[in-house]
């Protein structure tokens, strides 16, 4: 063996241009994971077909004697799926990282050159695509078997989609924030979390069928502005702007809560030295 | 700046580095000084502060007070001025078990911004005997084939200061002999600073060039190896090792060995 003296060894660490070198890095160490099992793959649309598939079957069932259903047939399948936009959101977030620390990665990656923030740039990114697989196949099982299509939304399906996706992104920053500060025992809390959002999100039913408390809790949810505005487009046929503003501005606070309280349990593992030893 | 900086011709300094966990004493006030283009050992027992001490050099620990400074950056303030130039392994954390060597490898050759990182992750294949194992994945590996992934990728970003602890732990002794001769091999050729953990006497008597020997959080001595021996009167850095680890005097006589007439 002999060893050789390096030759311009090494690229800038400095600038754009690098940071999107190692976010890309961390993105294809995950794009590798998922291009190489088809399992991951199926596993990530099962959940929202089989979903989508049962409520096209309750759309079905009552549609005949519903009004409502009458007048918005897809109202059920276009809630679902966009309900699972924010779950698979949360969840691409929250997995991102867990795969790092059950793959006791966390000690390369937090002594590596990764920024905190690119760190997060790639978790995000991954969670845009795994949403994208999951949602998009029940998507497209959703003409296959039923005709219908989310894209007959028309512009608002981007606007309810990157605002369900910026909420997801919230929640599971801060829960892998919490998993981080608690370890891996925490680790059901990323697939609950989101459950707890979901009576006040508005989902399948208005806000105004809540208690008034609870009403002035969902409202302060981008999830529950975004429900109130699928709603509208579906039924008086009109975009809400100002739910849109409003569950935007909201994203925006939530996303720093998020970002804020991940960072927060990255220097707390800082301190208690648990980024070397946490793991499966 | 930290005074800590001027320290001539080192590469790591500590001063009054300490790391306390509520009641736990892990650190207590540690100062030493790495010399550059040398192979330091952190020797001591379980529980020594090797590993938190290493942990703080890389910034994945908070030090609680005390100053580090690393090739004159300070770490505390700014580590990524200076961990593009480092690297290390550590028996604590693995790679993702289900990516292949090679894909590994291009992720932490990414990270690190190396140049050419398919010539380098060749290179480093010869280097440490993988290129039979580049498709597999990282999971399927025995303990010594691991290793040496391991030591491929502290080595992928070609490190000024290289962190190794337990680098040869799970090596059959002709693999350990091996990456032993491309470390040393590598250090002369690089000027790279080493400070290694272990475990093994031999290694560090082979390898090192000074030695930190810390109990308690302490660090109770130092020196070359072969001064250590001397002074402590010993025949080997193995037995000074548990004079110190157990702590005896200098030249204090080991129980039972020493009662045979």
């Amino acid at each position: 063996m002999s060893a050789e003296l390096p030759a311009a060894a090494l690229r800038s660490q400095r600038g754009i241009g690098a940071s999107a070198r190692r976010v890309r890095a961390l993105i294809r160490r995950h794009a590798y994971l998922l291009v190489k099992s088809w399992p991951r793959m199926v596993s990530m649309m099962y959940y929202p077909t089989v979903t989508m598939v049962l409520w096209a079957f309750v759309t079905l069932y009552l549609a005949p004697t519903n009004r409502f259903l009458q007048d918005a047939p897809g109202f059920f399948i276009g809630a679902v799926l966009l309900w699972d936009v924010l779950f698979r959101g949360q969840l691409g977030v929250s997995l991102t990282f867990i795969e790092e620390m059950y793959a006791r990665n966390l000690g390369n990656l937090f002594v590596s050159p990764l920024r905190f923030y690119e760190l997060v740039i790639g978790q995000l990114v991954m969670s845009a695509a795994r949403t994208l697989i999951g949602v998009g196949g029940a998507c497209l099982f959703a003409w296959i078997l039923f005709r219908y299509s989310i894209f007959s939304y028309g512009f608002p399906l981007i606007a309810f989609f990157v605002n369900l996706l910026i909420f997801g992104w919230s929640i599971g920053l801060a829960v892998s924030g919490m998993v981080l500060r608690w370890g891996l025992g925490a680790e059901e809390l990323a697939w609950a979390a989101i459950f707890l959002i979901a009576p006040v999100s508005g989902v399948y039913y208005p806000i105004a069928v809540l208690p008034p408390v609870l009403q002035a809790i969902a409202w302060s949810l981008p999830s529950a502005n975004v429900f109130e505005g699928m709603r509208s487009v579906l039924v008086e046929h009109a975009f809400r702007w100002d739910l849109l503003v409003r569950a935007l501005a909201l994203n925006v606070a939530y996303l720093a809560v998020g970002v804020f309280l991940f960072r927060l349990a990255v220097g707390h593992a800082r301190k208690r030295g648990v980024l070397l030893q946490m793991g499966e | 700046m930290l005074e800590v900086a001027r320290a001539e011709g080192a590469a790591i300094v500590v001063r009054d580095l300490v790391k306390r966990y509520d009641d736990v004493l892990a650190v207590a006030g540690l100062s030493f000084d790495v010399r550059a283009g040398e192979t330091t050992a952190l020797l001591g027992g379980n529980g020594a502060g090797k590993t938190t001490t290493l942990s703080m050099l890389l910034g994945l620990l908070t030090p609680t007070s005390g100053a580090i400074s690393v090739l004159g950056v300070d770490m505390l303030q700014h580590r990524f001025r200076v961990l593009p130039r480092m690297n290390f392994t550590s028996p604590y954390v693995d790679l993702p078990k289900r990516l292949t060597v090679r894909e590994n490898l291009l992720v932490f050759a990414d990270l690190y911004g190396v140049s050419r990182p398919r010539d380098r992750i060749a290179e480093l294949g010869r280097e440490f005997d993988l290129a039979g194992i580049m498709k597999r994945p990282y999971g399927e590996l025995s303990a010594g084939q691991r290793t040496r992934v391991s030591l491929a990728k502290a080595l992928i970003n070609r490190p000024d200061v290289l962190l190794l602890d337990e680098p040869t732990a799970s090596l059959d002794p002709d693999i350990g002999d091996r990456m032993r001769t491309y470390l040393e091999s590598y250090q002369r050729a690089s000027g790279c600073t080493v400070l290694l953990a272990s475990h093994n006497m031999r290694e560090v008597e082979r390898m090192c060039h000074h030695v930190l020997m810390l109990r308690a959080g302490v660090l109770v001595d130092q020196g070359a190896p072969a001064a250590l021996v001397a002074r402590y009167g010993r025949d080997s850095m193995e037995e000074v090792f548990l004079d110190i680890a157990r702590g005896r005097e200098h030249n204090e006589p080991r129980a039972g060995a020493d009662l045979v007439p």
